[in-house]
C-alpha cells in the first residue's frame, strides 16, 4: 500500500508534464503560447503572497523569539500529544479554515524553521492540502446569491476540516520516510 | 478572526518578551523573519509560473471538460434533486473538475455560476437548499489531485522531495471530503425537511 502511494507521489507530476502537452498538441492547442500566457500569472501570484508572508512571518517570528511559543507548547503539549498532534502544527490548523493565504504563510514559516523534509514539514504540507478555506468559501458562495441561512453547512465544513487534519496526521505517520 | 489571531500573536509576544527581560528579542525576530518572507516569495516565482503555464495548456486542451464528463455519474449520485443536463449540473461539474486539477482561480467562477443556477431552483432564496449544502461540503473540503502550491513552496524551501506529500495529501483530502459529505447527509434532516430544489 505504502509503495503504491509512494509511486503515485513520484509519478503524478511527471505524468502531467507528459500528458498535458501531448493531449493539447493533438487537439491543436498552441501549446507554447498558452504556456507563456499562463506563466505570466506566476509572477503576480508570488508577489501577491508577499504581504501575507510578511505579516505571518513577523507575527510567528516574534511569537517564537519572545519565548511565547515555548510557553504555549508546554501548555498544550500534553493534550496535543494525547491526540497525536505535534503542537507545532496547531497554529496552522487554527488558521487553515479561515484564510488560505495566511495558512500558506504559516506553512511557509513551518517549512523554513523545521525544514520541508522533516516530519513537521511533511505534516504541515499535508494539512495545508487536506482541506480548503471553509469559512471563506461559505461566505463568498452564499454571499454571492444572498443566502442568509446556511443551515448545516458550517458544521459539515468544520467536520470535514477536522477529518482532514486527522487524516493528515495518520497519513503522515504512515508514509513519512524515516 | 484573522484579525484576532494576528493581534493576539503580536501582543502576547511583546508581553512575554517584556516579562522575561529581553524585549529586543521580538524586534530581532521580526526583522530576520520578514527578510525571508520576500526570499520565499521570489524563489516561489519560477515554479509557480511553470505550473500556471502548464495549467493554461491543460485548460485550453479541454481537460476540464474531459474530467467533467467522467464525473457526471458522481454528480447524479450526490445531487438527485438537480435534473440532469441543466446549467446547474454543468457549472457544478466544471467547478469540481477545476478543483480536482488544483485550478482554484478557474474553479471559483464556475462555482459562483453554479450557486446562481442552484438559487434559481430554490423555493426560499434566503435559505440554503440541500443541493447547495452538499455542493459546499464538497467545495470546502476540496479534493485536489496535485497540491501544486504546496509543492512549489516545498521546492522553494529547498526540499529534496517536494512532491513526496502528494500521497499523504490525497489520503487526507479524501478523509475530509468523505466526512463533510457524510456529515451533510446526516445533518440534513435537522435544519428543516425537504428544503431541496426538487420542485
Amino acid at each position: 500500500m505504502a509503495e503504491v502511494i509512494d509511486a503515485a507521489s513520484r509519478w503524478a507530476m511527471p505524468l502531467m508534464f507528459f500528458l498535458i502537452p501531448l493531449v493539447a498538441y493533438l487537439r491543436g492547442v498552441k501549446v507554447y503560447e498558452a504556456f507563456i500566457e499562463g506563466a505570466e500569472q506566476g509572477f503576480a501570484t508570488a508577489v501577491r503572497m508577499i504581504p501575507f508572508l510578511v505579516a505571518i512571518f513577523a507575527a510567528m517570528g516574534m511569537f517564537r523569539g519572545s519565548g511565547a511559543m515555548d510557553l504555549l507548547m508546554r501548555l498544550v503539549a500534553a493534550p496535543a500529544r494525547w491526540l497525536g498532534v505535534p503542537p507545532e502544527v496547531l497554529p496552522l490548523m487554527l488558521v487553515r479554515p479561515l484564510s488560505g493565504s495566511a495558512a500558506l504563510g504559516m506553512l511557509s514559516d513551518l517549512l523554513r524553521v523545521y525544514g520541508p523534509d522533516s516530519y513537521l514539514g511533511w505534516l504541515g504540507s499535508t494539512i495545508q492540502g487536506s482541506t480548503d478555506t471553509t469559512f471563506y468559501i461559505l461566505s463568498v458562495y452564499y454571499g454571492s446569491v444572498g443566502v442568509r441561512n446556511p443551515r448545516h453547512s458550517v458544521l459539515a465544513g468544520i467536520i470535514g476540516d477536522l477529518a482532514g487534519f486527522a487524516g493528515a496526521v495518520l497519513a503522515t505517520r504512515l508514509l513519512f520516510p524515516h | 478572526m484573522m484579525n484576532t489571531i494576528w493581534t493576539f500573536l503580536v501582543l502576547v509576544s511583546f508581553l512575554v518578551s517584556a516579562a522575561s527581560g529581553h524585549v529586543s528579542a521580538i524586534t530581532d525576530a521580526a526583522f530576520t523573519s520578514v527578510k525571508s518572507a520576500v526570499e520565499t516569495a521570489f524563489s516561489f516565482i519560477g515554479i509557480m509560473a511553470f505550473w500556471l503555464g502548464l495549467m493554461e495548456v491543460a485548460q485550453r486542451a479541454g481537460l476540464i471538460d474531459l474530467l467533467s464528463r467522467g464525473m457526471r455519474p458522481v454528480v447524479r449520485l450526490l445531487f438527485p434533486s438537480i435534473p440532469a443536463g441543466t446549467p446547474a449540473e454543468g457549472a457544478m461539474l466544471l467547478n469540481m473538475s477545476a478543483n480536482l486539477l488544483g485550478l482554484g482561480s478557474a474553479a471559483t467562477p464556475f462555482g459562483l455560476k453554479a450557486m446562481e443556477e442552484l438559487q434559481k431552483l430554490n423555493p426560499d432564496p434566503a435559505t440554503a437548499t440541500d443541493a447547495m449544502c452538499t455542493f459546499l461540503a464538497i467545495n470546502t473540503s476540496a479534493i485536489t489531485l496535485i497540491p501544486a502550491t504546496v509543492i512549489a513552496l516545498r521546492a522553494a524551501n529547498g526540499s529534496s522531495n517536494p512532491t513526496g506529500i502528494v500521497g499523504t495529501t490525497l489520503i487526507a483530502t479524501v478523509c475530509s471530503t468523505v466526512a463533510a459529505v457524510t456529515a451533510d447527509r446526516l445533518l440534513r434532516g435537522r435544519g428543516g425537511h425537504g428544503r431541496g430544489g426538487s420542485h
